[in-house]
Order: C-alpha cells, then sequence, then structure tokens
C-alpha cells in the first residue's frame, strides 16, 4: 500500500480553478506512488504544470511531443530495465493525445507490451487549444470546431473506444475511472501500476472551462455522467469486463442540462428527438455492463 | 583486423563495440541491413541491449529519446522517408540536449520514390540541430560511430549526431575494414555518464516549455553547444588517431588542394571518385583539388574559408537542392566565400541514384574552368 497521504503534485500550478484534469493527477499519483516516473504529452497537463523554470512535479517527470507519450515510455522501460532500476513508468496524457494522435505510439506500445501504465484523463476535446473536438468528444456535444448551429447538433460521432482497442491488444489490465469517486480512481492506478505488462486507465475528468458549469460542480458533473450511464467505471481483466459500477440510472437530461456544450439540446426549445439519440447511448452502455440496479 | 565486410555490416559491428544499451529501430531500405544485424547479435546474445522492434521511425526516436533520458547509451539508424517521419522528433531530441547517435543511409526523398542515394534526407535536417557527419568509405563510417558518440556524449556538447553514409554505395559494398577490438573502443569511450536522467531519487523535470522570456536562451545555447563541437572534433578527432592510427581530427579534408587552381568540393561516397578523377586530370597538367566535407554541421565555415583562400575557382558537387534556390553546400560555401573574388559554381548531381563518373568530375571541372554553373549536371534532355 503506497501512503495516499503524500502529495506528488504541487499546489500553485496554472490550471482553472476546478479543473478535472489537476485533481485527477494528484489522486493518480497517489495511487501510483513516489517510485515511479512519468511522461506527459502537449496538452493541457503539460502546459499548466511546468512553464519554465517552475515545475509543480515533486516526481521525475518528461513531456517530449504531443503524439509520442507511449514511445517515449517505451524507451524508458527499456532503460530502466537495462538498468535494473524499479521505476515504476506512468503516462499521463489528455484525450486528444491518446485517442487521436498518439494512437499509433499507444498501439505498438501496447502490441509490444512494455511494462507501463498508460492513464488518459478523458476532458472530451482539446481544451488547451480552445475546445476542438476529439474522437473522445461525445455525441452532439458542441465545440469550437463541432459547434452547434442552424443546421448542427454538433458532433456527429460517437466516443472512440480505446479501452475495447487496447483489451484487444491483449493488455492485462484495462479500466475506466471518474474523479468524482477518489478511492476507486487511486485503487485502480495502483492495481495498474501493480500489473505487469502494458495496463490502462481512462479517466472521465470535466472540464469546467470546456463543457461550461462553475469550477465547484466538477465533482457533481462527474458523478452525473456515472448517474446516467454515460460514463461506465469498469475494469477488464485479461479482455473479461468485471466490476463495472452498478447505479440506479437517472435521465440523460439530469447530465446534458448542466453543460453549456449541450445547451442548443434545450433552448430555444427542447430537442426530444436528439436527447432521445443521447439517452439510448446510456441506455446502451448499461445494457452491455449490466450497471442497472 | 582487417575484415571484408558490407558497409552496412561494419556500421553494425561499431555500433555492437558502442555498446548501446537501449536500441530502438524500424526497417528502412537501404538502412535494413544494420539494424537486421544488430537484432541478430541481440539474439545469440553477443550485444546485451535491450532491442525495441517498433511500429514507426516517429517511434524509433521517440524510444530513444525517452532510453536516453532515463540514463542508457541509445542507438538507432534510419534514411529518407524514415527520417523524414522523425522531423518533429529530432528537433525534440537536439533540443533537451540527448546524445543519441543515428545513422543514416542516405537515400533520395520521394516523390518518384526512389530508394537510391542522394543526400537530401539528412541535408533537410540540416536545421535541427544534429550534429552531422559525412562518411566516405566503410572504415569512415565505422570509426565516425565511436568518434560520434565520444563528441556527443562530452558533458560540454550534450548533443544528437547523424553518422551519414550512402545507401547502397557504401551500405551495400564490400570493402576492407580495420575492425577494433573491444578492448581498443572501450579505452576510447568510456561508460555512458549521463548529464541528468529520469530517477525516483533525484526527480527533476525534463522538456518543460518556454515563454518568451525563455526561450531564444535555450536556442543560443543550443547554438554555442554546436559551436563548441569544432573543438571537439579536433580533439575526440587527435585522440582517435593515436589510438587508431587514423586521422578524423579536422572537420574537412583536402586532396591535393595546397596548390590547386580549381577546388571541388563534396561529400561522403563521391570524394573516393572525385580523387581518381583528380589524380587523372594531374596528369593532363590541370591544377585541381578536393575538399571533402566530413562535418557539415556545425559547419566549418572558417575552416573552409581557410582551406579555399588561395584557388581560383570552386565547384561544389551537391547531392541535394533545396528547390527554388540551390544546393543546400553550395549555399553555404559561397556564404563562406562570401567577399573574396573567388568563382564559385554549383552542380546538383547524383539525384535518386543517378551514377557519377570519373569523366562527369572532368566533366564538371571544364564547366567550372569555363564559367558556367549554378545547374542541375547530367540531366536526360530528351525527358524534358
Amino acid at each position: 500500500m503506497v501512503d495516499k497521504s503524500i502529495e506528488h503534485f504541487e499546489c500553485g500550478h496554472r490550471a482553472c480553478g476546478g479543473c478535472g484534469a489537476a485533481t485527477a493527477v494528484r489522486m493518480i499519483l497517489k495511487g501510483a506512488g513516489e517510485n515511479v516516473i512519468v511522461v506527459s504529452p502537449t496538452g493541457c497537463l503539460e502546459v499548466f504544470s511546468t512553464p519554465y523554470p517552475e515545475t509543480a512535479w515533486k516526481v521525475p517527470w518528461i513531456h517530449s511531443l504531443f503524439e509520442n507519450a507511449a514511445a517515449v515510455a517505451s524507451g524508458i522501460e527499456a532503460s530502466l530495465k537495462r538498468q535494473g532500476r524499479s521505476e515504476k513508468v506512468l503516462v499521463i496524457g489528455g484525450d486528444g493525445a491518446t485517442v487521436d494522435i498518439g494512437m499509433l505510439c499507444l498501439s505498438g506500445a501496447f502490441e509490444r507490451n512494455h511494462n507501463i501504465t498508460y492513464i488518459c484523463y478523458d476532458n472530451e476535446a482539446y481544451m488547451n487549444t480552445g475546445i476542438q473536438r476529439s474522437g473522445a468528444t461525445p455525441f452532439d456535444a458542441s465545440t469550437s470546431t463541432s459547434p452547434a448551429g442552424s443546421c448542427s447538433m454538433g458532433n456527429k460521432h460517437s466516443k472512440k473506444d480505446v479501452p475495447a482497442i487496447l483489451a484487444a491488444h491483449g493488455s492485462p489490465y484495462v479500466a475506466t475511472a471518474s474523479l468524482s469517486y477518489p478511492a476507486d480512481l487511486m485503487k485502480k492506478v495502483e492495481t495498474a501500476v501493480n500489473t505487469p505488462g502494458a495496463t490502462y486507465i481512462q479517466i472521465h475528468t470535466p472540464c469546467c472551462t470546456g463543457w461550461g458549469f462553475d469550477g465547484d460542480q466538477t465533482v457533481a458533473v462527474g458523478k452525473l455522467a456515472i448517474e446516467t450511464g454515460l460514463w461506465v467505471n469498469y475494469e477488464m481483466v485479461n479482455g473479461v469486463v468485471r466490476k463495472a459500477k452498478k447505479v440506479k440510472r437517472k435521465p440523460v437530461e439530469e447530465y446534458l442540462s448542466v453543460q453549456k456544450r449541450f445547451r442548443h439540446l434545450f433552448k430555444p426549445k427542447k430537442n426530444e428527438e436528439e436527447i432521445a439519440k443521447i439517452q439510448a447511448i446510456a441506455d446502451a452502455n448499461a445494457a452491455k455492463f449490466g450497471i442497472d440496479i | 583486423m582487417k575484415e571484408i565486410i558490407e558497409g552496412s555490416y561494419a556500421v553494425a559491428e561499431a555500433v555492437r563495440l558502442c555498446r548501446p544499451q537501449v536500441i530502438s529501430a524500424y526497417p528502412i531500405t537501404p538502412q535494413t541491413h544494420i539494424v537486421e544485424a544488430l537484432a541478430s547479435m541481440v539474439a545469440d546474445c553477443k550485444l546485451d541491449a535491450e532491442y525495441i522492434c517498433v511500429e514507426s521511425e516517429f517511434s524509433a526516436l521517440s524510444a530513444c529519446i525517452g532510453a536516453s533520458t532515463a540514463g542508457s547509451r541509445t542507438y538507432s539508424a534510419t534514411t529518407s522517408q524514415g527520417l523524414a517521419l522523425m522531423y518533429e522528433v529530432c528537433f525534440n531530441a537536439a533540443g533537451m540536449r540527448l546524445p543519441i547517435v543515428m545513422t543514416i543511409a542516405n537515400r533520395a526523398m520521394s516523390a518518384p520514390l526512389s530508394i537510391w542515394n542522394d543526400q537530401q534526407d539528412s541535408i533537410s535536417l540540416r536545421d535541427s540541430g544534429w550534429i552531422q557527419l559525412y562518411a566516405e568509405d566503410n572504415q569512415e563510417a565505422l570509426d565516425l560511430h565511436l568518434l560520434a558518440y565520444r563528441i556527443c556524449e562530452d558533458h560540454e556538447i550534450l548533443l544528437p549526431a547523424f553518422v551519414c553514409f550512402d545507401g547502397f554505395i557504401l551500405s551495400h559494398t564490400y570493402e576492407p575494414v580495420d575492425m577494433p577490438s573491444q578492448e581498443e573502443v572501450d579505452a576510447y569511450l568510456p561508460a555512458f555518464n549521463p548529464y541528468q536522467r529520469l530517477d525516483a531519487k533525484d526527480p527533476i523535470s525534463f522538456g518543460m516549455y518556454a515563454t518568451p522570456d525563455y526561450y531564444m536562451e535555450f536556442r543560443y545555447e543550443n547554438q554555442r553547444a554546436m559551436l563548441r563541437t569544432k573543438k571537439k572534433i579536433i580533439e575526440y578527432g587527435t585522440l582517435f588517431k593515436e589510438q587508431f592510427g587514423r586521422d578524423y581530427s579536422g572537420l574537412i579534408e583536402g586532396y591535393k588542394l595546397e596548390d590547386a587552381e580549381i577546388a571541388l568540393v563534396a561529400m561522403g561516397s563521391i570524394c573516393g571518385t572525385v580523387k581518381d578523377a583528380i589524380d587523372e586530370m594531374r596528369n593532363d597538367g590541370i591544377k585541381v583539388g578536393l575538399l571533402k566535407i566530413r562535418c557539415f554541421r556545425p559547419f566549418p565555415e572558417e575552416e573552409i574559408a581557410a582551406a579555399l583562400a588561395h584557388v581560383r575557382t570552386v565547384a561544389i558537387l551537391d547531392k541535394n537542392v533545396s528547390l527554388g534556390s540551390k544546393g543546400a553546400v553550395g549555399l553555404e560555401i559561397k556564404d563562406a566565400l562570401y567577399g573574396s573574388s573567388i568563382a564559385v559554381y554549383d552542380y546538383i548531381l547524383g539525384l535518386g541514384g543517378r551514377d557519377i563518373r570519373k569523366k562527369d568530375i572532368r566533366a564538371i571541372t571544364k564547366l567550372a574552368e569555363q564559367g558556367s554553373g549554378d545547374m542541375f549536371y547530367g540531366l536526360r534532355e530528351e525527358l524534358l
């Protein structure tokens, strides 16, 4: 067991007040412990935590490029192995760097099954560059490159299922988590870093700036995602789903209506047809993972 | 010990003797024989290294960045399209001051696709912050790997290096080489001693971003390290000569240049052909010599200006072209000789594996004497 009272991510960084990613990183590092080397691709986290000559990282940390974190981690792991060192190698990157531009390096690292843990903090768009859509942006979310308009309902596609893709690579441990459930998150990180091979966790990290809600509502919004079935917390061990968090589901409206990115579904008038499509996504999640109580 | 060996295998042996701890590579013609040979050495326990079979050249160099930052000596090899795919990673490795050594088996750039030799690939990375060394033959290719690691890992340098040798012309050619022993190489190249490394016992942040208040100084420090490399090449080249008997203490080399009126300037395997052509032309009474550039980055501007000060005419043989301008070497030479009265002509030749023969060197010498240059040489006019 690692001592979860120790902070490895210093306060005073430049994240927005209420930033889900910053909160998640604190928990990730508590779960991973201090014997760790962290790799971060370019993104919000890298920028708000390391403006030279300041750093928020109290563990060794490296940023190389946007799309190569998994490859850099592969090299670190090989290097440590060759030197007989014991540090865990942990990637913490955003969804754009993970599910879009970094997919090639990610696939390679998982196919080679390096002893690394890759954690994606999923805030469902390119926040650092101004809230453009990524492959992790949910259906109908309005972003700056998938804006809702007079003939558009926002993002036309559903989230890319990267946990399933990495499980299909043979990963021994794939999990999803939410910053709103810190004990579960930290336990999953601890499990992932102590599981030999390439392991993956995708963490739902609401972004108050990008999604449009007050910074004191981050945890509440994250909970609503779980409670509506639009985000499911589960583990996949050797490709088999287990421990999906069960909920007494609420209608998706309760999650959608508190975020500006879905405002076009409610104003100028409520769009029942579009909301039904999103409810169908939640229903499919519930059926797939058996989360209904 | 003298061996007759293919160029790629000579390079692979040189790399093995340098004891890399992490090798990360992706296959691409004509570099493949090097990484295949290294894979065999690892498989046969003749080389104790981690060998990462990555899924792209982009990842090959990215993994080297991770491995090097974590404190291991690293190696990769590539060419042409593979090097182009590494473009972003090359700048990053240099900016992070990582002493990675990478062999470039020089090859033309697509389109059209060509697997054959010219030097467009590495030349196009001239601004990336990598030391660039060019080998004339396989002995030099082998030796430059030892020299490159020695220079790059010096704590006053901490830069990555390309060791460039012409694809197929050298990589797939058997030549006798003097293969040093492990003991000799160990005596020349000490174990890797990283200046800083990723280490949980001493946490450091690497690769932080820089605001306009800091960025320029990072670039200037990079430039200064590159310029310091010149004296390190002389220092470690001299050390190499003392130990192995072969002299790489100069960034450039002259051949019959002292009394030459016409100087040909070239890099890489073409220098052998040029030397033979010079011998013939000398027999005909033409006072011609060669200035061979071994180190293209840092560019030996002052050394070249001094070596060419006495000549009347300079003809540069460029196996690359900066489209819309001239050959890259030509541009640099013209800059180095700015203000002199020397006539300087650039010739683009040998692109995509077009053969360069002694008679071509003679013809170019004649063109330069006649004052005709800054042109593609050897075009098939009937195709145009």
